[in-house]
């Protein structure tokens, strides 16, 4: 039988792989590599003289850069405030989730309703409950008599800062949620069985059988997690515009400010990069110290 | 007796739960059917004395009331679909081809690239967006859809790719196999055989893909500067800072926004949580 030219599984592979292989090509390889040639050079888009090569300057800026370092500094008690929280407590969901109790299945959906909800619409959600005037939170708080004055919750640096952390909890909480709980129904009840057998407590159990098998995923999720606080930038625009006095100003943001109001793309081009790296070396950090290479939950 | 006080705790606890995540949402819901008095009363009115209805037609069907902010919202709307939809259909498309070759054939570069696709997800877009912006600018491609879709291209179609591996690996080679041996080729073989094998797996992962499309906000906000391809988040964001008096109109608008990606979710639950922990990604 004569054999096509298509049917040998390199040229196969090759016309299948052809029209995602020149999609990434176009929109994010190429992005990537200009990105990293603008950051070599000065370019600012509103002086059409700028763009000359200055090899690592931008780096070395970044360094030096106050704005700069209160900004990393700010997104890792972002990432410190969040990620923990929102793990903890997706894996208390988790495993809540799994009890047994009326309508589970409808919780169990109900959990993804912060996921869905577009992140704009989270924002704006959350900037209209504090709002100072008429937030609900504030009329929750004056009517049952747990506050005296509708406070400025957005307008403070501390209560702005946590006000963003909240809402990012509850956006963000669910996808630990579902990482956690569907690993959690990957633990052979066998397990639990000849623990119990054994006399071992609930505590003893969580802690010898259900934490070890968890290690890898909870690895993941906080690789992703601290990925994402690093990147956050709708939540901060919608809410705050990085106010009051720069309380809220992440490195996503710095770097958007640097970049689109600023123009100054060689540098703004060097602070994404540098954000880009941060996020990897994170991931890997996590990854490597906490659990195995295995990626999928 | 000890199992009574348990199973209450658990009921406690899920009644808590419930509470966290429906209350933030809940009270959107009854803001965009208050009136802008009931809403700014203070000490202030919980529930609305008759629902008002208003801002949805206006947003949905405009007619006699409608202001520009709610003709905005409606074209915005078809740009959110727009590009969402491309976006999906596009991913999909070259992600099912793409996933197929990685699934079942030995080529080169197949490992380094199956992991290039995974570390995309750790990219922040802020990245990518200056020479994005930069191009599109040179090509003239500001301010349309075409320029939206692509850039949500670039991170839904590695996504797509990775989560439909892992349905096409799941399809038993054996299928395919028997189809050859009837004197099928390779391509045949995946057209007539496993293709409609993968439907339910690559209409699951159009779903997860068209929320994260449709939720996308960045890249909208920084590529489009007018009507002509402003999409529903790009048009709330600039309420709250513009007409953040009009907030009954404002919550309407988060609603409308919210419920194609949440009836999409809470529908189909399970295909969301298997893209998810596939995937494990925000967007």
């Amino acid at each position: 039988m004569k054999r096509s030219w298509l049917d040998r599984q390199g040229s196969l592979a090759g016309v299948l792989v052809l029209p995602a292989a020149l999609l990434v090509a176009a929109v994010l390889a190429y992005p990537i590599v200009r990105a990293v040639a603008m950051s070599l050079t000065g370019l600012v888009l509103s002086d059409p003289s700028s763009g000359t090569w200055v090899g690592l300057a931008n780096y070395l800026r970044a360094f030096r850069d106050p704005e700069f370092r209160m900004a990393l500094t700010r997104t890792l008690y972002f990432a410190l405030a969040t990620v923990p929280v929102e793990t903890v407590l997706g894996l208390l969901i988790a495993l809540l989730l799994n009890q047994r109790f009326p309508l589970r299945n409808v919780v169990r959906g109900l959990v993804l309703l912060p996921w869905a909800l577009p992140y704009v619409v989270n924002g704006t959600m959350w900037k209209w409950i504090y709002d100072a005037n008429y937030g609900v939170l504030n009329a929750l708080l004056v009517q049952t008599g747990l506050a005296k004055d509708y406070q400025i919750w957005l307008g403070q640096p501390t209560t702005a800062f946590l006000a963003v952390v909240a809402a990012n909890v509850w956006k963000e909480t669910p996808v630990a949620v579902i990482l956690l709980h569907a690993a959690l129904q990957t633990i052979p009840s066998q397990l639990y069985e000849a623990a119990m057998v054994d006399g071992a407590t609930v505590w003893r159990r969580f802690t010898a059988i259900t934490l070890p098998m968890l290690r890898p995923v909870i690895a993941v999720t906080l690789a992703i997690k601290t990925v994402w606080a690093i990147k956050e930038f709708d939540l901060v625009y919608i809410m705050t515009r990085g106010g009051p006095a720069n309380a809220t100003n992440l490195l996503t943001y710095y770097t958007y400010l640097t970049t689109f109001k600023f123009l100054r793309f060689g540098y703004g081009s060097a602070l994404a990069i540098l954000l880009g790296i941060v996020a990897f070396v994170v991931a890997v950090i996590y990854v490597r110290t906490l659990g195995s290479q295995e990626v999928e939950a | 007796m000890r199992r009574h006080v348990a199973q209450a705790g658990v009921l406690l606890a899920v009644a808590g739960l419930c509470a966290w995540i429906l209350a933030p949402f809940a009270w959107l819901v009854i803001s965009s059917v208050s009136t802008r008095i009931e809403l700014t009363s203070v000490p202030l009115r919980w529930v609305p004395e008759r629902p008002h209805f208003e801002n949805y037609v206006w947003i949905l069907t405009g007619g006699p009331g409608a202001t520009s902010v709610h003709r905005s919202l409606q074209r915005s709307a078809v740009n959110s679909l727009t590009v969402a939809g491309g976006a999906t259909i596009v991913s999909l498309v070259a992600g099912a081809m793409a996933s197929y070759a990685f699934a079942r054939l030995r080529f080169r570069g197949r490992d380094l690239a199956l992991g290039g696709l995974l570390m995309t997800q750790l990219l922040p877009a802020v990245v990518i967006i200056v020479p994005m912006y930069a191009a599109v600018r040179a090509l003239h491609l500001l301010d349309t859809q075409l320029a939206l879709a692509l850039a949500d291209v670039a991170f839904i179609l590695p996504l797509t790719t990775w989560v439909l591996t892992g349905y096409f690996v799941n399809i038993p080679r054996e299928l395919e196999d028997a189809a050859r041996v009837d004197g099928c080729t390779r391509a045949g073989a995946l057209a007539r055989v496993v293709l409609p094998l993968a439907t339910p797996g690559i209409a699951a992962t159009g779903i997860f893909a068209f929320i994260i499309a449709w939720n996308e906000f960045f890249s909208a906000f920084i590529l489009s500067s007018t009507l002509r391809s402003k999409t529903m988040s790009v048009v709330i964001a600039e309420f709250s800072s513009k007409l953040g008096v009009d907030y009954a109109a404002m919550a309407t608008a988060g609603v409308l926004t919210s419920l194609p990606p949440v009836i999409l979710a809470i529908a189909f639950q399970r295909y969301i949580v298997q893209g998810l922990t596939a995937g494990a990604v925000k967007g």
